[in-house]
């Protein structure tokens, strides 16, 4: 089956943050560090894959024309049970993510796979499809986490990495650094691909 | 007045709604590719923001509170916003159509926005009265509205520039969003809140 090609497709080929250019919001406000990032991350992974299996079972039964308002209660319904469990299991986080945690219900990616996923497809690829995206929405705030952390404080998760030889620019963690930092991943992963397609080519012309 | 007048400066410079707290980058990096369109949009987020924040304080106070259950405000805010800037749309059209053919389109945009959810949120967080809440809301729409307009110009000129090939498009975008809020950041400190 193409279920592993729809859970894989969200880490790279369309990666939420860096591909699609969606959520960015979260993708800068909480990524000054990994642990906070990780924490939204696999926060907007569970509301994402519940709201795709709850908007896939009853896609026969929501009439087109109000789909948009349904879509949007039951992520406000499902991100309200999540900040519910935050706050009553993870108090520091839920503290340190504030006002970002209320707003996953905003979150351009959620409502755009429930709308181009969600509702044409069956329940279980709906599911893959929002791990998926989900995990690629992970792995991008983790990388731009790590890069602010280990730049701004020369720590990982907290763990001294850099010797004290390290004078951290505390740009990194503010505000600008965090459209900064993105920028030059953006560009990277460009770099990277097009070396991929270039190799791709190369091979091409040997066969 | 003075309060209040502080409040606006400290909502709309200070603490820039995008370059300092990052919300409503969708729209941030979506919009700004050219003046023009810029700003209608930032009049169509200046009126939407206030008139919503408005709207939710009501509810808040007369509605959610004495219910309580406030735990249920960001399902609330959402549908009361999402239900509110339909009927605008509709009214708009039906009696205004030359201001709906210049900002029509972006008032659906604006429905399920970071920015437009946010400064309720904030308001409620900070427990503002009615007229501090609608202050907060104009003041955040219109540092909105500058930072999304200065940003459209510096992209404009952007377009003109020798960029690196990997950096060009989105990736450039970013980094003058950074240097926008590296200017904003020496407004920092000016009005303690």
């Amino acid at each position: 089956m193409n279920l592993w090609k729809e859970f894989t497709k969200g880490l790279l080929d369309e990666n939420p943050i860096f591909r699609l250019a969606l959520s960015l919001c979260p993708a800068l406000a909480v990524t000054s560090n990994v642990y906070n990032a990780l924490g939204m991350g696999f926060t907007v992974m569970f509301v994402i894959t519940c709201n795709n299996m709850s908007v896939s079972i009853f896609r026969n039964v929501i009439h087109p024309k109000v789909r948009v308002p349904v879509y949007i209660i039951s992520i406000a319904t499902i991100v309200t049970v999540a900040m519910l469990v935050l706050e009553a299991f993870f108090p520091v986080l839920f503290k340190e993510l504030g006002i970002y945690l209320s707003l996953v219900v905003v979150f351009a990616i959620i409502l755009a796979r429930a709308e181009v996923f969600a509702a044409k497809n069956k329940v279980i690829p709906s599911m893959i499809d929002g791990l998926g995206m989900g995990l690629g929405f992970v792995f991008a705030m983790a990388v731009i986490g790590g890069v602010r952390e280990l730049i701004g404080n020369g720590s990982l998760l907290g763990y001294q990495i850099l010797g004290s030889w390290y004078h951290p620019p505390l740009i990194a963690v503010l505000a600008p650094g965090g459209f900064i930092v993105i920028g030059f991943i953006i560009g990277v992963l460009n770099l990277i691909e097009k070396r991929k397609q270039q190799r791709l080519e190369q091979k091409g012309g040997q066969a | 007045m003075k309060e209040y007048l502080l409040l606006f400066v400290g909502a709309a410079i200070v603490n820039n709604f995008v370059l300092t707290r990052y919300l409503g980058l969708c729209i941030f990096f979506g919009v700004s590719k050219n003046f023009h369109a810029s700003s209608s949009m930032g009049l169509a987020i200046i009126s939407v923001i206030t008139m919503s924040s408005m709207l939710t304080w009501v509810i808040e106070h007369f509605i959610l509170i004495p219910l309580g259950v406030l735990f249920l405000k960001t399902i609330v805010f959402v549908v009361v916003i999402a239900v509110f800037v339909q009927l605008l749309e509709m009214v708009i059209k039906k009696f205004m159509p030359t201001l709906y053919n210049i900002w029509g389109i972006y008032l659906l945009l604006v429905a399920t926005n970071c920015v437009i959810l946010g400064v309720p949120l904030i308001n409620s967080e900070a427990h503002f009265d009615f007229i501090k809440s609608t202050v907060n809301a104009l003041g955040s729409g219109t540092g909105f509205a500058i930072a999304l307009i200065l940003f459209a110009s510096l992209r404009e000129k952007a377009q003109f520039s020798n960029i690196p090939k990997s950096l060009d498009g989105l990736g450039i975008a970013f980094i003058l969003a950074g240097m926008l809020a590296l200017a904003f950041q020496g407004f920092g400190g000016m009005i303690p809140l």
